[in-house]
């Protein structure tokens, strides 16, 4: 009974605060997609060279485990010591976040690429770098995209740390943190709408995922 | 730090202990510090945490079963229970812990019931995945043995799919004691809580630094017991 009113105020609340809600969302969005560029930056190139050279299996799986294991929220109290308490504390505790999936990903999707056709490109004189750019990089598109799904969701949904972090301008996170301040259905709303932008993400990033695999796939 | 809570547990009186030159200066780890709270913060923490995971990883997984068990047998069920996964992993966890707050209250409850529905999402698609991804000719000779379909699932399936259900399980535990870590801010339970107790007055490295690192050695530890398991579940995955 309790969660159907809170439910059902929480979707009322949504067209009643639509101008607070669009502003803590784009301020959650820029957190989120500002440290999934940089770790993509980071880690996919990072990736696709050690699944090249199908080397550093233990360190892509070692900080996979360890990155997953990480309680964001000492990392960013570790943090605090070097850059307060403010955008570039969380966006580093994300990136740092963000970069284990990625990473995995990226080595497993070049890694995974049949051996026959790197062979086959080697054989016809591609140097290293073509044959990662234009085999092995097409052909593991679909899971380094899947990565990116993964690592893109997760982040999303812990830019709200940012709320208990105390940033200012900290995004859905403050609402999210704050019910006494935005009332229950307001945490609530706040939480839809990052479900919304992390579901939105993730569908734009199934259909490149989906366009990518029909792509590669043989024709009959 | 700021913010709303609704069981402030944290003492008034910082916890810095004697007052050390390393606690005086506040180091990144001052080993005396720990070992003076070891026994009334530190402990009690770890092993608040360690009764968080097996609870919510056990009834976790004992749902996951259930779902991925009717989800095997009626095929229509799977993307809807999928689907119904990914919306919830979709919600941040710290809005999961706030909302049940006044339906739950104060207790162990409203930490585990967000906690036990982040592990559906990873336990479900493992087992379901696992028990799908049997070969069909596994299955054939299965039946000209003569087992029953009952039989083929116990003997046959359920084992070949450990590995996959084990995988799940690992990546499920490591990511609910990360994901508990972030109750504490509603709820002053298990590793959470001497992290924000640290980062309340204000920023307090050595206790900060010790909750952050038991909570990864906890990770770590209990990934290595599952892998294990695995390997005492799977004696056959040795012999080759």
């Amino acid at each position: 009974m309790i969660l159907a009113s809170l439910f059902i105020d929480a979707l009322r609340y949504i067209p009643d605060h639509a101008s607070l809600l669009l502003e803590k969302a784009a301020e959650t969005a820029e957190l989120a997609f500002t440290a999934l560029g940089i770790a993509l930056v980071v880690a996919v190139p990072l990736g696709l060279w050690l699944g090249h050279r199908h080397r550093g299996l233990t360190f892509a799986l070692g900080t996979s485990s360890i990155g997953r294991a990480l309680p964001t929220i000492a990392v960013i109290g570790v943090f605090i010591a070097w850059l307060g308490v403010g955008f570039w504390n969380v966006t580093t505790a994300l990136v740092i976040l963000a970069i284990p999936p990625l990473l995995t990903n990226a080595y497993f999707a070049v890694d995974g690429v049949d051996r026959d056709a790197v062979e086959a490109a080697r054989g016809m004189g591609l140097r290293e770098r073509q044959i990662l750019a234009r085999v092995e990089l097409p052909l593991g598109l679909p899971l380094l995209l899947a990565g990116i799904r993964i690592a893109a969701v997760f982040v999303i949904a812990t830019a709200t740390i940012a709320g208990i972090a105390g940033m200012e301008r900290g995004g859905l996170g403050q609402i999210i943190a704050d019910p006494v301040t935005y009332t229950f259905p307001g945490v609530l709303a706040a939480a839809f709408c990052v479900a919304a932008i992390a579901l939105l993400t993730a569908l734009v990033l199934a259909l490149a995922q989906h366009a990518a695999s029909r792509r590669m796939a043989p024709r009959a | 730090m700021s913010g709303w809570r609704a069981a402030d547990g944290g003492p008034v009186i910082p916890n810095f202990g004697h007052g050390t030159a390393c606690l005086r200066n506040n180091h990144w780890f001052c080993p005396s510090w720990v070992r003076e709270h070891w026994s009334d913060i530190l402990q009690p923490a770890l092993l608040q945490h360690i009764y968080l995971l097996l609870i919510s990883v056990s009834i976790g997984f004992a749902i996951s079963f259930a779902l991925a068990l009717v989800a095997f047998r009626f095929r229509w069920l799977g993307p809807t229970f999928g689907a119904l996964g990914d919306f919830l992993y979709c919600l941040p966890s710290i809005a999961l812990f706030t909302i049940l707050l006044p339906i739950t209250g104060i207790t162990v409850t409203t930490i585990v019931i967000p906690l036990i529905a982040y592990t559906l999402f990873v336990i479900y698609p493992n087992i379901l995945a696992g028990l799908r991804g049997v070969p069909p000719e596994v299955l054939e000779s299965a039946r000209g043995m003569g087992l029953t379909r009952r039989q083929t699932f116990w003997r046959v399936e359920l084992p070949l799919a450990v590995p996959a259900i084990m995988a799940g399980l690992r990546v499920a535990t490591v990511s609910t004691i990360a994901i508990a870590t972030i109750a504490a801010f509603v709820i002053h339970y298990g590793l959470g809580a001497p992290i924000f107790d640290a980062l309340e007055q204000p920023d307090f490295r050595t206790e900060l630094v010790a909750g952050g690192a038991l909570a990864i050695l906890l990770a770590l530890g209990a990934d290595a017991l599952l892998a294990l398991l695995q390997r005492a579940l799977t004696p056959w995955s040795r012999i080759r």
